[in-house]
């Protein structure tokens, strides 16, 4: 692990480079792609891992402007763009980046906001390095993803800009036509297609079961990683477009889709209700008192505040010991949180490897850091509870890696007789969700596949005419910036719909 | 906005300190889509307060509001009791929740059997048998007289009612098994309804099983979300694990894991003792001031 950099001597480093790179612009020399790939990746900022271990706090504190001017410069410009055809919104990833080489950062940012609304999101939570820098022509010179430009820290940087000097312009919405669309979910799919819909000129309500609006990125990511203040900024940004929110409305419940539909006088519906029940392993023990999913166990800290022992009432599991099972984002957050929230150790059981971890980068490298006891190759057999049926321990196997399997990743495959116990007190299931059943539940002629994920057409249409779904209901558990594709692609469907209709 | 109507206290348990409360609150949405056996779920802060499932004991869809009746067991229900009265709005409610009580006509007596603050959410379910013209059989229970509530009610919505007290004072001096056996002797009975503590619901199981009539039950686990996103409500259903919010709340009594369901209740015991502590103290503060 290297050495803690402080913003300070990160942004005295980037003023040297900036001061060269300026020296030579006005000499009236261009910079080559030489020049450009020569120019070091700037780091992130970020709390020091001691100190944010056990506060909820942001920890990437974001690029000062010094540093993405630099960041900015080592992009060549290449042509082709490859970085485009990786984002799945398709973000002008070589324009915007162009703009801040400009020291325009304003127009850096709309020229995002012309695909993606929410860039202050996707620059901190999207995987990059699977997606647009994975594509990057400076990556692939240098040989490596991690020499690509960076572009989400570029993204991040322009859209905190732009709500930090208070520059954000509210799209005006076309004149209104009187079609009314329900937008079912508040979180990236939802957001996304209400925006695209209001936009147009209809009228669009949107209605989340939660007493807060934003979906897994206030219930699921953690304050640490993506502060709420961002998210409740957009759902401000949309109210101020003329998008209605109703909280605390069920859909499936409160009325049903049909309801809406006929009574409710909607034209359209969106489903993007996300991600369901959380998978659990099926093992002894499961039921224990300290065996947690992770969307519980995050759930009670972000949304319920929980980790705010002086002021929230819904309680938190105290625990010394915990171990958190999964290798993606929501593992890390759940191990994360636990350093939080006072634990002394936390383990992370993976049964594969480090290279393996479907999570960011970015996210596994701070869970090392802030001290997260990793260990890889293990999976657990069963849960062991005293006899109040409170957790004790887990039993866990040893696996090493054999051929590669379906996914393409090599397939674990358990070393008989290794069995060996690990004491814990409290256990995170963070092995993703199977669907929620309610809509299918209470909607007729819904067609779902056989793990309950509704089936669209590559429009996003669902089997009901004038219904439309996208997002983790019919990816299974996906990403932000996925669900906000699928988002686009619905909105502009409906769109197209409402106008002929 | 859901203003409260209409507040009672139905009972007070002196020996705990707990009292049952009943409010009648606007909700039109609600009423128009709730059936018997569903469920809400509420909060008394929007940012801090923690979100507690009550099954919906009353509604009208006409006139628009739902009854919820609640027992003041911790921090959240003691507060709601004391700080909110007729004409303030609860800041977040949202429902109606979980799987409406499958009602069908039937050849035999429904034996509805209700223990505690379990004889609120009985009361539809009783209703809703007695409406399609089933012969049903109320019984109600608690530890001593000051603690049942919904007599009238239940037996203007029941061909008969039973009531029995552990102490004897009112009532037959019985646990409510004593009577749903004796019926079982000696009728023809197609179902049991039991909604109470878990351990009353788990010896009505135990009640049942020698006639072999099938026994449904409302579990009342502890719930976050209460829409099927956060597992929270598990529990073991015939060697499967199942969520009260989504696949219940009512399950088959003969498939239900009580006791793992009572341990995993006792989860938060200790903290929910200490916040209702300090609540405590913060309402005698404040009666103090007043």
């Amino acid at each position: 692990m290297s050495e803690h950099k402080t913003t300070e001597m990160l942004q005295e480093e980037a003023a040297k480079l900036f001061a060269e790179i300026e020296a030579k612009k006005s000499a009236g020399t261009k910079l080559t792609p030489k020049d450009r790939t020569a120019i070091p990746v700037q780091e992130m900022p970020s709390q020091e891992p001691t100190v944010r271990a056990h506060n909820m706090s942001e920890v990437a504190l974001g690029y000062t402007e010094t540093q993405a001017r630099v960041e900015a410069e080592r992009c060549i410009q290449c042509g082709a763009a490859p970085c485009k055809k990786g984002c799945p919104v398709g973000v002008p990833i070589p324009e915007f980046i162009k703009h801040i080489q400009d020291g325009d950062f304003k127009g850096a940012v709309d020229t995002i906001k012309q695909t993606n609304l929410l860039p202050a999101i996707c620059g901190r939570v999207c995987p990059q390095e699977k997606q647009c820098q994975s594509f990057c022509t400076v990556g692939k010179m240098l040989k490596t993803t991690e020499k690509a430009v960076a572009i989400g820290r570029l993204e991040r940087f322009v859209a905190d800009w732009e709500r930090a000097n208070d520059k954000i312009t509210v799209p005006t919405p076309a004149a209104e036509t009187g079609k009314k669309v329900a937008v079912i979910g508040s979180g990236p799919a939802g957001l996304t297609v209400a925006a695209d819909i209001r936009r147009a000129g209809h009228s669009v309500t949107v209605f989340e079961a939660f007493q807060k609006t934003g979906g897994v990125m206030v219930y699921g990511i953690p304050e640490f990683r993506l502060p709420k203040a961002i998210v409740a900024k957009e759902v401000e940004n949309l109210k101020k477009m003329g998008v209605e929110f109703k909280t605390s409305f069920l859909v499936g419940r409160t009325a049903t889709l049909d309801q809406l539909l006929t009574e409710g006088g909607y034209d359209a519906a969106f489903i993007g209700t996300g991600a369901g029940l959380p998978k659990f392993m099926h093992i002894e023990g499961e039921n224990l008192i300290g065996v947690f999913s992770a969307n519980e166990y995050l759930t009670r800290s972000n949304l319920m505040k929980a980790y705010d022992r002086e002021h929230a009432a819904t309680p938190l599991y105290d625990a010394k010991k915990v171990a958190v099972f999964g290798g993606g984002n929501v593992a890390m957050d759940g191990a994360r949180t636990a350093l939080r929230l006072g634990a002394e150790k936390v383990y992370c059981v993976y049964r594969r490897t480090r290279a393996e971890m479907p999570a960011r980068i970015e996210e596994v490298a701070h869970a090392f850091e802030e001290g997260v006891d990793f260990h890889f190759l293990e999976n657990p057999t069963r849960f062991i509870g005293d006899e109040k049926g409170k957790l004790i321990g887990v039993e866990l196997l040893t696996y090493e890696l054999g051929e590669p399997d379906e996914s393409g990743r090599r397939k674990p495959v358990a070393v008989p007789g290794t069995e060996h116990v690990l004491d814990i007190d409290a256990a995170v299931i963070a092995l993703g969700n199977d669907s929620n059943p309610l809509m299918a539940q209470t909607t007729e002629g819904l067609n779902v596949t056989k793990w309950g994920n509704i089936i669209v057409d590559e429009n996003q249409k669902t089997s009901i005419p004038r219904v439309w779904a996208g997002g983790d209901i019919v990816l299974g558990a996906a990403t932000v910036i996925l669900a906000m594709g699928e988002g686009r692609r619905a909105a502009a469907s409906m769109n197209e719909y409402l106008a002929g209709k | 906005m859901h203003k409260i109507l209409e507040k009672r206290q139905l009972s007070y348990d002196k020996e705990r300190d707990q009292s049952v409360y009943y409010f009648k609150v606007e909700a039109p949405e609600i009423a128009r889509n709730r059936k018997a056996g569903q469920f809400i779920i509420f909060q008394i802060d929007e940012d801090y307060g923690e979100r507690i499932p009550l099954t919906i004991a009353d509604a009208n869809p006409e006139e628009g509001w739902i009854a919820i009746v609640f027992q003041t067991v911790g921090a959240t229900t003691r507060s709601f009791s004391q700080k909110f009265n007729v004409g303030d709005n609860i800041p977040v409610l949202v429902g109606p929740l979980g799987k409406p009580t499958h009602i069908e006509k039937k050849d035999g007596l429904v034996v509805c059997v209700g223990g505690g603050i379990g004889i609120a959410p009985l009361h539809p379910i009783v209703e809703a048998n007695h409406r399609i013209g089933n012969k049903v059989v109320t019984i109600i229970g608690a530890r001593t007289k000051e603690l049942l509530f919904f007599e009238d009610e239940m037996r203007k919505a029941s061909d008969e009612l039973i009531v029995v007290t552990d102490d004897g004072s009112y009532g037959r001096k019985a646990v409510v098994t004593a009577p749903l056996t004796e019926i079982c002797e000696k009728e023809k009975v197609s179902e049991i309804v039991s909604i109470g503590p878990a351990i009353m619901m788990k010896f009505c199981v135990a009640a049942a099983r020698p006639f072999n009539v099938p026994i449904t039950t409302s579990l009342n686990t502890i719930m976050i979300d209460g829409t099927g996103m956060c597992g929270c409500c598990r529990v073991s259903v015939g060697g499967k694990t199942k969520f009260v919010c989504v696949d219940g709340p009512e399950f088959n009594g003969y498939e239900v894991d009580f006791d793992n369901m009572m341990q995993r209740m006792t989860a938060f015991k200790d903290k929910e003792r200490e916040a209702d502590h300090k609540c405590r103290i913060g309402l005698d503060a404040g009666k103090a001031g007043a």
